[in-house]
């Protein structure tokens, strides 16, 4: 058992973590407050190679492990979860499930640029109608020679606006419910694709969330991603990684609630005497400290897993469920300590409070993560 | 990174859940109904090499190390929990001898203690001294060739099965110094006390002790004089990781326990484990216990090396403790009332485990250490 991060990982946590404080934190709030897509910030994560850290240097990504992933997120999270959200749905949800199960030509055209940071990537999996129970989706591919002929509408996609490649699962054969499921490579160039409505968020808000209306969308039948029928499978693996990128979202929330409440709490003073010298305070300080560290090691470990190609669906979505629920409480403590300066956004708590609650939500629920954890353990 | 267990330590888990289940688990209902101290269970532990993990061979230990220590805690507990706390206290006590004692102490002791003649026992707490662990009132009085004791100490574990016990006691009044001694229970003054009903952890001992002019010689100093506040916290630190592992065993039985009769118990025509109300009380569970694993292990990884590992010691005490009984409130749960009567283990558990927030630091102490650590 060695818990020391490698020279590379801890490499990769310094650059993370000083582009955070001097590039990233400062326009936080304003990104916040103007809902405003931080492009800036994404190009220089791309020099940085952090749209694709786990993606092989020869397909365009920085050829570095997910626990290095997963240390970036938190950095940059700690200072913007709308920059980490739009950073983990590229390499999680876009290069991820193309490295794994792409054509090398698929890589090529469409990994190659979005690892480097050249291009954007979305996801498209939720629809209208079909969140949590992601079988029941109704977007529709029909073979035609070559191509395919999609159909559909894909909702809260992340990314979308500025996306460039969607990997997009459609119904190609209804009968099989969620066996009928085929993924696809789609450039959002294509004709028949546009943007539907753009969601106002309560948090996350300088990433943006779009529906995308598919109507008969030729997309190469070159483009898929694994055989037909083979969506669920690409869903679910991209998702086990997707998982510890949003754990790592979480984490990184967390951290901006405790220590900027930690330093609240010194600076501030009540009955004479700095807060943080009052055990109602001491408490919650140390409670989400040690919520964070057990969030971290479960994040750390499925990422370790992810590494050497161990099963993890059940370790990621320990690490999800706990991080997320744990961020949500740091948050919520965040703003009680700050009191009414915790309300208002002169302060950054309310905005960590507003940030955290969609990690319980995205990329499966808390629900989701307790039916795949409790699922493995009643199967014994 | 690396989250794999090393050869050697899979081997210690393997032997030592093969003992647990085989041995400890089947006897733990009848220890507890009859309060009784299972000597056969700390026999079996010393056969195998387990009550001096934390000293070389040349002291009769096994020199296992943090790491296998806390597995086998852990599996221990999950078979008796009463055996694993006397296991843990007999450790930390040896622990603290072979660290801050001298040749002659360590030559003398640690055989004893790894041999199982005699459990080891840690006696700071005072009636009138408990979180405040610096607010003793026992007394050691140098006097010629000797220190004279005077006072009492309370809830001791292993007080009355111990070879030896470590005991507090001021040195000096003005300023206060606590130095530690080493007290040998047939020393003519030292008298073991009232046993403690207890709510848990029943086969454990749990005794008052009181000293009356126990006149010991000054070569039975643990340390130097003035040092017993230092041997206190820094044997704590490793106490705490003992008591985490004890509790993420108990509770890692209670799940089992709660896992299995979910997939069979049957009600409204289905298992009950087919209902998310029970679903997520299991997933709730086997999360927080592998988060509690994995804080313990980083505490134990950092000890290993010789590194500072107070706070994390604290965090992992802390979550592991009250995750544990959070999940064993879950387990009963999930058995209904069958939860609460004794064919099955789970209340045991239940009860066992209350006592893990409280001892060796309450969970108040232990956010105490880590929010200092904190706020700096």
């Amino acid at each position: 058992m060695v818990f020391d991060l490698t020279e590379e990982q801890r490499m990769i946590q310094d650059t993370a973590r000083e582009f955070a404080r001097k590039e990233v934190l400062p326009k936080a709030a304003e990104l916040d407050e103007n809902s405003r897509f931080p492009e800036e910030l994404i190009r220089q994560m791309a020099e940085l190679g952090f749209m694709g850290i786990a993606v092989p240097e020869e397909y365009g990504g920085a050829g570095m492990d997910n626990v290095c992933y997963a240390i970036a997120m938190e950095e940059i999270s700690r200072a913007c979860a709308s920059t980490g959200v739009i950073m983990s749905v590229n390499n999680s949800l876009a290069c991820d499930p193309i490295l794994k199960f792409g054509s090398e030509e698929i890589k090529r055209e469409y990994l190659v640029p979005m690892a480097s940071g050249k291009t954007l990537g979305c996801f498209g999996l939720t629809e209208p109608g079909s969140g949590s129970d992601a079988g029941s989706q109704k977007t529709t591919a029909v073979r035609d020679g070559d191509f395919y002929v999609v159909d559909g509408t894909k909702n809260f996609i992340t990314n979308a606006p500025q996306a460039d490649t969607c990997v997009l699962f459609t119904m190609t054969d209804k009968s099989k419910a969620h066996k009928g499921i085929t993924a696809f490579v789609v450039d959002m160039e294509c004709k028949g694709v546009s943007l539907g409505k753009h969601e106002k968020k309560m948090g996350i808000r300088a990433s943006a969330t779009s529906s995308i209306i598919f109507e008969e969308v030729r997309v190469p039948a070159r483009n898929r991603l694994g055989n037909e029928g083979d969506g669920f499978k690409v869903a679910m693996h991209t998702l086990d990684g997707g998982r510890i990128g949003i754990a790592a979202q979480a984490i990184g929330i967390a951290r901006a609630s405790l220590e900027d409440a930690l330093s609240y709490s010194k600076d501030r003073k009540q009955f004479g005497q700095a807060i943080c010298d009052f055990q109602a305070i001491q408490w919650m300080l140390a409670d989400i400290a040690t919520e964070i560290d057990a969030a971290r090691l479960l994040t750390w470990r499925a990422a370790w897993m992810k590494d050497r190609k161990m099963r993890h669906s059940k370790e990621s979505s320990m690490a999800k469920l706990y991080a997320s629920e744990a961020a949500m409480r740091a948050a919520v403590k965040g703003v009680q300590i700050h009191g009414g300066y915790g309300y208002i956004s002169e302060y950054p708590a309310e905005r960590h409070f507003r940030d955290a609650k969609i990690t319980e939500i995205y990329e499966g629920t808390s629900e989701i993560q307790r039916l795949v954890i409790s699922a493995a353990l009643l199967k014994g | 990174m690396d989250f794999r267990l090393t050869d050697e330590q899979l081997q210690v888990e393997e032997m030592v859940r093969g003992l647990s289940r085989k041995e400890f688990a089947p006897r733990a209902a009848q220890v507890d109904e009859e309060s009784r101290y299972p000597a056969e269970n700390h026999r079996r532990l010393a056969e195998l090499g387990l009550l001096g993990m934390l000293y070389p061979a040349s002291f009769g230990g096994s020199e296992a190390g943090p790491v296998s220590y806390a597995i086998a805690l852990r599996e221990v507990a999950g078979g008796c929990a009463s055996t694993g706390v006397g296991m843990a206290v007999t450790n930390m006590t040896g622990e603290a001898i072979f660290r801050f004692g001298s040749d002659s102490q360590r030559g003398h002791y640690l055989p004893m203690l790894a041999a199982g003649k005699g459990a080891g026992a840690f006696a700071l707490t005072e009636p009138g001294a408990g979180s405040d662990a610096a607010g003793l009132s026992t007394f050691a009085l140098e006097d010629g060739d000797g220190y004279v004791l005077d006072g009492s100490k309370a809830f001791i574990t292993n007080g009355a099965n111990a070879c030896v016990t470590i005991v507090m006691a001021l040195t000096l009044k003005s300023p206060r110094k606590i130095s530690a001694f080493l007290v040998e229970p047939d020393t003519p003054g030292f008298r073991v006390g009232k046993r403690e009903h207890k709510m848990g952890i029943r086969g454990s001992d749990t005794v008052s002790l009181s000293f009356e002019e126990c006149r010991v010689p000054k070569s039975s100093m643990l340390g130097a004089p003035g040092e017993g506040l230092k041997i206190a916290l820094s044997t704590l630190d490793g106490g705490r990781i003992g008591i985490a592992s004890q509790a993420i065993g108990i509770a890692r039985s209670a799940l089992s326990t709660a896992t299995e009769y979910a997939r069979d118990r049957r009600q409204f025509g289905q298992a009950i484990g087919e209902f998310q109300a029970i679903q997520w009380k299991l997933a709730d569970a086997a999360t927080e216990l592998d988060a509690a694993q994995l804080l313990v292990f980083r505490a134990v990884s950092l000890k290993e090396k010789g590194l500072p590992y107070s706070k994390e010691a604290s965090m992992a005490k802390l979550f592991a403790t009250e995750a544990g009984n959070r999940a064993c409130h879950s387990a009963l749960q999930v058995l209904g009332g069958y939860g609460y009567i004794r064919e099955y283990p789970v209340e045991r558990h239940l009860r066992d485990i209350r006592v893990t927030t409280i001892y060796e630091g309450t969970s108040e102490i232990q956010r105490l250490v880590i929010s200092r650590a904190l706020c700096g």
